[in-house]
C-alpha cells in the first residue's frame, strides 16, 4: 500500500517502506486468531483447579490426564478411524471418477459432451444441503442409514463438480502431441489414461484432493442426520455429545476439541501452500 | 508453445461417443446422489406426510411456511436473522479480507507468508469445534474472575445468553473463522494486477486510496463477485455455527435461529415438543433457499463475471 515515492524526504520514504500500519494491523489480527487457539491448547493441558485459577496462564502443573481420559474412556480412536475411512474413500472415489470424467470430457467434442460438462459444473454453485430431505429417504430406501457408505456417497457426489471442472480444464491444457505419440504407438485410451494422463495431472489431483479434504473432514451436517449408531460416528459427532458428557470438566472438553482440530491444523501447517491453492481453487476459475 | 489439446479438433477421437463410458461412473453417482435429490426435493415440497403415506398438498407447505401464525413467525425471524448474519460477513469479513489482502500484497511488505498462514488457520478448523470453543470461552464462568481482576469486567457478560447480543456474537465468530478465504482470494487477484499499471499511477501522483479505488478494485471485480456469491450461498446454508454455539433451535428465544437451523428443526429433527419432522415443510424451506440463491447469484454473476 505504502508505495515508495520518488519525491519526499528519504527518511519518510524509508518509514513508508516499513509498512508500520500494515504490520500493526496484521499483528492485531494474528493476536485475535491465536488467542482462542492458545486458550484451547493450554487449558486442555491443565487440571480443573489450574484452569479456574487462571485460564490465561501457561499450564502449571502441566498434565496429560485429560487427553488420556478422552482417548481411554471415550471411543475416540473409533470415531477417528471412522472419519479417516470416510475421508479416504470419498477422496479416492472423487479423484478416480473425476479424472476419468475429465479425461473423457476433454477429448469428446460434441454438443452432448458440452451439455454434460455444464450439468456437472452447476453443481459447484448449488449447496447439496438443499437435497437433504430427499437424500434421507434415499438412504433409508437403500438400507444405507447408519452406514458410513451413506456419507461417503454423498461426499463423492458433492466433490465431483469441482473435480470434473478442474481436471477437465487441466487435461485440456496438456500438450496434444503427447497423446498423438502414445496413440501412434498403438496404445489404447485406457492405457493412455493410466500411463500418460494420470502422471501428468498429479498437481491438479492434489488441488482437488485438498479442496475436498477439509470440508469432508469438518462436515457435521450429514453425519448428524445419517448416523445415529455409536460405532459409526465420526469425530465431530463425538464433539456434539459434549453438552451432556463433561459439562463440569472443561479441561477434558478442551482436550477433545484439541484432538479434533489438531490433525487438520498440523496437515495445514506442514503444507500450507498447497492448502491455499487448493481451497481457493474455486475463485480462480476463468 | 506446443499446441494444447484444447486447440486441436479431434486428437484421438474416432467414435466420440465411446468417451461416454469414461463419464458414466461420475455421471451416475452425481445424478443419483446430488442432482436428482435436489430437484426431487422441490417436488416433495408439494406433499405432506412421509414415505409411504405421502399426500399431494399443492402449495399447503408454502402457505404454512409464509402465513401460519406459528411457523411463519419462525420463518420470517430466521429469514431476518440470516440477512443480519450475511450483512456481518459482507461488511466485516469481506472488507477485512480486502484490507488484509491490500496490506499483504504491498510490494514492500515483509513477513507476508507468516501472516497469511496465521489468518488462514481458523478456516481449517471444523465449525463445530471452533463454535463450541467460543461457546466456552465466552461463558462468564470461564474467564469472568480473571477478566474482572484485570479490570476488564465490561467483557464479562452472558454474550450468548442475551438475545440482544447473541446473533452479533455468533456472526463475529463466523467472521473470525472465515476471513481467511476472501483474504487469500483477494491476494491471488491483486497479485495479478500488472505492476506497470501501478507504477504509472504512482508517477501520475495517485495516492494509495486512489490506486486502490480506480485501478485495483475494478480489476479484481470478478473475484469480488465470486466472494459475494460464496458468502451468500454459505450464509444461507449456515447451520453448524448455531448448532455449536447456541443450540439447534437458535436460542435464546430464537435470536440466533438461521434458515439453516430452521430447516434442520422442521425438516430433519422435528420441532422440540412434538419431535416429528415435517419433510414437506423442510423441502419447502430448501426450495425457498434454492430460489433465493438463484435470484441472488445469477445477477451477481452477470454483473461481475464479464461477458460470459
Amino acid at each position: 500500500m505504502a508505495r515508495e515515492k520518488t519525491r519526499g524526504s528519504v527518511g519518510g520514504a524509508r518509514l513508508k517502506r516499513m509498512n508500520l500500519p500494515g504490520h500493526l494491523l496484521m499483528l492485531v489480527w494474528a493476536f485475535v486468531v491465536l488467542l482462542p487457539v492458545y486458550l484451547l491448547v493450554v487449558n486442555a493441558l491443565k487440571t480443573r483447579v489450574g484452569m479456574y485459577s487462571d485460564p490465561f496462564a501457561l499450564p502449571s502443573p502441566l498434565t496429560l490426564d485429560n487427553f488420556r481420559a478422552i482417548i481411554n474412556q471415550g471411543n475416540f480412536f473409533m470415531y477417528f478411524t471412522n472419519s479417516l475411512v470416510v475421508v479416504i474413500l470419498s477422496l479416492g472415489a472423487i479423484l478416480l471418477m473425476g479424472s476419468l470424467a475429465g479425461y473423457g470430457l476433454a477429448h469428446w467434442k460434441s454438443k452432448a459432451a458440452r451439455g454434460l460438462y455444464f450439468f456437472f459444473i452447476i453443481g459447484m454453485m448449488l449447496p447439496i444441503k438443499i437435497a437433504t430431505i430427499r437424500l434421507m429417504e434415499l438412504m433409508k430406501l437403500l438400507g444405507l442409514f447408519n452406514q458410513l457408505w451413506s456419507i461417503i456417497l454423498v461426499y463423492t457426489a458433492m466433490g465431483l463438480p469441482i473435480a470434473v471442472f478442474v481436471l477437465t480444464e487441466f487435461i485440456r491444457g496438456l500438450p496434444g502431441d503427447l497423446y498423438e505419440a502414445a496413440h501412434m504407438d498403438g496404445a489404447r485410451r485406457g492405457k493412455i489414461y493410466l500411463s500418460v494422463v494420470l502422471p501428468l495431472i498429479k498437481p491438479a489431483l492434489a488441488t482437488v484432493g485438498i479442496y475436498n479434504l477439509v470440508p469432508i473432514w469438518n462436515d457435521l451436517w450429514f453425519p448428524l442426520i445419517f448416523i445415529t449408531q455409536e460405532d459409526k460416528k465420526t469425530v465431530l459427532l463425538a464433539v456434539t455429545k459434549l453438552q451432556g458428557q463433561y459439562t463440569t470438566d472443561w479441561p477434558k472438553v478442551f482436550a477433545l476439541l484439541t484432538l479434533s482440530a489438531l490433525p487438520v491444523i498440523i496437515l495445514y501447517l506442514s503444507m500450507s501452500k498447497q492448502f491455499v491453492t487448493g481451497l481457493t481453487a474455486g475463485a480462480v476459475k476463468g | 508453445m506446443q499446441p494444447t489439446l484444447r486447440a486441436r479438433k479431434n486428437s484421438l477421437n474416432p467414435g466420440g461417443f465411446y468417451w461416454f463410458w469414461y463419464l458414466l461412473p461420475a455421471l451416475l453417482l452425481y445424478t443419483v446422489f446430488m442432482a436428482y435429490p435436489m430437484l426431487d426435493s422441490i417436488r416433495l415440497s408439494l406433499y405432506t406426510g412421509t414415505t409411504g403415506q405421502r399426500v399431494y398438498a399443492g402449495l399447503a407447505n408454502y402457505l404454512r411456511l409464509f402465513t401460519d401464525p406459528v411457523v411463519s413467525v419462525r420463518f420470517w425471524n430466521a429469514f431476518k436473522n440470516t440477512w443480519v448474519f450475511f450483512a456481518f460477513h459482507m461488511l466485516v469479513q469481506n472488507v477485512l479480507g480486502m484490507l488484509f489482502a491490500v496490506v499483504l500484497t504491498s510490494r514492500t511488505m515483509k513477513g507476508r507468508k507468516i501472516y497469511q498462514t496465521i489468518i488462514f488457520i481458523p478456516c481449517t478448523i471444523a465449525v463445530m469445534v471452533s463454535g463450541y470453543l467460543f461457546r466456552l470461552l465466552l461463558n462468564p464462568q470461564f474467564a469472568g474472575p480473571s477478566l474482572r481482576a484485570m479490570g476488564l469486567s465490561f467483557l464479562v457478560r452472558p454474550w450468548l445468553g442475551d438475545p440482544g447480543t447473541a446473533l452479533n456474537v455468533v456472526s463475529l465468530v463466523s467472521v473470525w473463522q472465515w476471513v481467511g478465504i476472501p483474504t487469500m482470494m483477494f491476494v491471488a487477484g491483486l497479485q495479478g494486477v500488472a505492476e506497470d499499471l501501478l507504477e504509472a499511477a504512482d508517477i501520475a501522483g495517485c495516492n494509495a486510496w486512489q490506486a486502490f479505488r480506480y485501478i485495483k478494485l475494478p480489476l479484481i471485480m470478478p473475484v469480488v463477485g465470486m466472494i459475494a456469491i460464496l458468502t451468500f450461498v454459505s450464509n444461507f446454508n449456515a447451520f453448524d455455527v448455531v448448532y455449536a454455539m447456541t443450540g439447534p433451535s437458535g436460542p435464546p428465544n430464537y435470536a440466533t435461529d438461521l434458515i439453516g437451523s430452521l430447516f434442520y428443526c422442521y425438516g430433519v429433527a422435528g420441532e422440540h415438543p412434538i419431535g416429528i419432522p415435517e419433510p414437506g415443510v423442510g423441502a419447502a424451506i430448501s426450495t425457498a433457499v434454492f430460489v433465493m440463491l438463484l435470484l441472488g447469484v445469477l445477477p451477481t454473476l452477470r454483473a461481475t463475471q464479464g461477458k460470459e
